[in-house]
């Protein structure tokens, strides 16, 4: 469901009036301009294709320049996704310029996780966004808006079909984004193989409910253009930045031995209607469309997957401040809750270590007990051998005093005895 | 048409350049073309004693009988006992550039014995406009160009007493010039000399860095050097010595806009004569985008913040608390908080 467009112009309540002079309100749209002029532009275009389909090369050649890029591996473990931002100045006007690029894309073994990183990775530009506008204090007007404009998708030169790959990711994101597919290294198809593919192409797409970008036709000065560029989709591209001397002009083109692809010759492939309808005829109408159609589409299921409505059951205007303070008492209240069964627990648990920290105290207590009688038993036993002793030594000194008098009394015995 | 163009065109990137022209600069006209087919809107307020001539001043700027007032012959005006707000919209086209103009008077402002608190419609009114906006904003569903109806900018209309401002005066614009951008303008400047008019603005101008009246342009506001030059020379011209006529006669044997006396001819569009050229100039010609960006950016942004933190209301918190793959990890903060 797409956002009502209101005609600020259609109210009958207003009146047309004519001017008897030069008033200078025509110079608004300049003034508008010039403002974007300082505040600069932005533009996210993501390239969705295979490793080694000719991504980055394409990039090059639309910029006319050279982003660094090193090649990239065909050993990813999965997709991941390569944001790069350069800032570009042609005349006045500055660009902001981000390519995303998917690595390993088409490079796994099992690809049916391959679309996810990249639906994530839409959505949370797409969440980055909602935050700021959601923050009490903002500054949109300031914010690097890292939202995708546009989905190249780049179809392998097979001149067949589409992949099932292909099928399945582009419907994943035809509701998220600008789809715009194009036929990648297009100098290996002839003319007429070229037509049969895009012919069955576009029959799939259109058979599988895939919703690509169509240039938009509705204003008058490109309605032309865009309607024609709109029968020549898929655009069957060929990139290069090396320049080959062709008669006496010298040209971006790709050499073989049999001829020269130029990649600016209309007749060779359709890189410069690419060229045109992305950069200088619909920049401005894709960014507008992922503002005005993508980014609501997101917001709105995200704020009703909240809970957020604008009517309640009655049909009655609900605010969105009576929808948060609702679930902001729901989310308190669930809070709540689990403070207090945290609590609990953590009562349980004190009482139970209690307990067991009362047991090792008694277990220690009896412990103690035990060796303080057995040390009295101890005590006592060596008390008993004292007084043993002590006796054993008093008769024994009472003895020895008897030997001892006796010895006095009968000295001489002893001598003659031994005389004898 | 790449050819006409050349490859002269030269470029920087963050590292490297631009071999050949690209045509990134055509989204300029993209843009261009966009918003005159989407056309523009402006709203603005005149505030004043009922006889000074905002009605008229309205019709000699835009040039068309936007008030029906001041033409509609033997029209008494009533003094009505409150303030009112009249708005009234038409829609005007200029070389395929189409505006609907809002025009919002404030008849009875001024004009009672006891004035106390006249100001308070017209800040209700100001507020209920942002209001309106704010929730066309937060709605689920939106359309997807919110009908506008802030104010864009105040013309206060001073009487041309010659000497400073009055009491009213500094009330009104203390507390509106917080919520809206104002213009203040001298009305029926013919009155003055132009020593006497010198001086009054001079003084008037005294009197709003006084009471810390911030009118427009913000002196806060001005970006960059160059802003504020450019700024800076309107801010010691304000305000405006203005004169109103929808009446043309001949001087030189050319039709002029002026009103004519016995003692001459009062060119409207003279700038020896008076300052409307500067003011029309200012509000159309050069600064009118300007002034709607200030009520989006400025004004409207205050306005949401204080409402929002009424409320207690932080919704990017809620959204960040639902976020499926931040969930666990923020659930786990907030309750260690606990």
């Amino acid at each position: 469901m797409a956002a009502t467009d209101v005609d600020v112009f259609s109210n009958e309540e207003k009146r047309n009036l004519s001017l008897g002079g030069h008033v200078g309100f025509d110079s608004l749209p300049d003034q508008l301009v010039s403002k974007s002029v300082t505040q600069g532009f932005c533009f996210n275009i993501l390239c969705v294709g295979e490793t080694g389909i000719g991504k980055s090369t394409l990039m090059n050649t639309l910029f006319n320049t050279m982003f660094e890029n090193e090649e990239a591996s065909h050993y990813q473990n999965g997709v991941y996704l390569r944001p790069r931002t350069y800032d570009l100045q042609e005349s006045s006007v500055h660009l902001k310029l981000t390519i995303v690029d998917t690595v390993g894309f088409g490079d796994q073994i099992n690809k049916d996780e391959s679309y996810k990183p990249i639906v994530d990775y839409i959505d949370t530009q797409f969440e980055n966004y909602l935050q700021e506008e959601l923050k009490i204090k903002r500054s949109l007007f300031n914010y690097h808006d890292t939202r995708i404009h546009i989905c190249l998708y780049f179809i392998a030169p097979t001149g067949h079909s589409l992949k099932s790959l292909d099928l399945v990711t582009m419907k994943k994101l035809d509701s998220k984004v600008n789809i715009i597919p194009i036929i990648a290294k297009a100098d290996t198809i002839s003319k007429s193989e070229l037509h049969k593919f895009k012919i069955k192409i576009m029959s799939e797409l259109v058979s599988n409910g895939v919703q690509i970008y169509q240039f938009p036709t509705d204003d008058e000065a490109v309605s032309e253009i865009n309607s024609s560029m709109n029968a020549h989709l898929p655009f069957a591209v060929v990139g290069s930045v090396e320049e080959v001397k062709v008669g006496n002009k010298t040209v971006r083109a790709r050499q073989y031995p049999w001829g020269v692809v130029q990649v600016e010759n209309e007749s060779h492939c359709d890189f410069v209607k690419l060229r045109e309808m992305l950069i200088r005829v619909n920049m401005e109408d894709l960014r507008e469309q992922t503002h005005a159609r993508h980014y609501e589409l997101y917001r709105r299921c995200k704020l009703e997957e909240m809970g957020f409505k604008d009517t309640d059951p009655d049909s009655q205007p609900i605010s969105l401040q009576e929808t948060y303070e609702a679930k902001r008492k729901e989310f308190l209240g669930d809070l709540q809750r689990k403070e207090e069964e945290m609590r609990q627990m953590f009562v349980n648990k004190v009482k139970e270590t209690e307990a067991e920290l009362k047991e090792k105290e008694k277990e220690l207590h009896d412990k103690f007990e035990h060796l303080k009688r057995i040390h009295q038993e101890e005590k006592r036993k060596v008390e008993e051998k004292r007084r043993d002793l002590e006796e054993e030594l008093n008769t024994f000194n009472r003895r020895k005093m008897a030997a001892e008098t006796q010895s006095l009394s009968q000295p001489l015995k002893k001598d003659k005895d031994k005389k004898n | 048409r790449e050819e006409e163009r050349g490859m002269s065109e030269r470029g920087g990137i963050g590292g490297a350049d631009l071999f050949g022209y690209v045509g990134i600069e055509s989204v300029l006209d993209q843009m261009r073309r966009k918003t005159v087919k989407a056309g523009f809107e402006f709203n603005i307020m005149v505030v004043g004693q009922s006889g000074l001539g905002k009605s008229t001043l309205v019709n000699t700027l835009f040039k068309s009988k936007v008030s029906r007032k001041s033409c509609t012959p033997n029209y008494e005006e009533k003094i009505s006992k409150t303030v009112r707000l009249h708005a009234v919209s038409h829609v005007i086209e200029e070389k395929g550039v189409k505006m609907k103009l809002t025009v919002i008077d404030t008849p009875g402002f001024g004009d009672q014995i006891n004035n106390q608190n006249c100001w308070e419609p017209i800040v209700k009114y100001v507020n209920e406009q942002y209001e309106k906006y704010l929730r066309e904003e937060l709605n689920v569903n939106r359309k997807r160009r919110i009908p506008d109806s802030r104010v864009h900018c105040c013309i206060y209309f001073l009487p041309a007493s010659g000497h400073s401002l009055r009491p009213i005066d500094v009330e009104f614009m203390k507390r509106l010039g917080k919520i809206v951008s104002i213009v203040p303008v001298i009305a029926k400047a013919d009155t003055l000399t132009l020593e006497e008019r010198q001086e009054f603005k001079e003084r008037i101008r005294q009197d709003l860095e006084a009471n810390g009246i911030h009118v427009y342009p913000q002196r806060e506001l001005d970006e960059d050097p160059e802003d504020r030059i450019l700024n800076d020379r309107i801010r010691d011209s304000i305000p405006f010595a203005v004169v109103g006529t929808d009446k043309e006669h001949q001087v030189n044997g050319h039709k002029v806009l002026g009103r004519k006396t016995k003692w001459g001819i009062i060119e409207v569009e003279n700038v020896a004569h008076c300052e409307f050229a500067n003011l029309r100039d200012l509000l159309i010609r050069s600064h009118l985008q300007d002034l709607k960006d200030v009520a989006h950016n400025v004004h409207y942004e205050t306005y949401r913040v204080r409402r929002l933190n009424e409320s207690n209301m932080n919704l990017s918190e809620l959204v960040l608390s639902s976020w499926p793959l931040q969930n666990k990890m923020d659930k786990c903060e907030t309750e260690s908080h606990l």
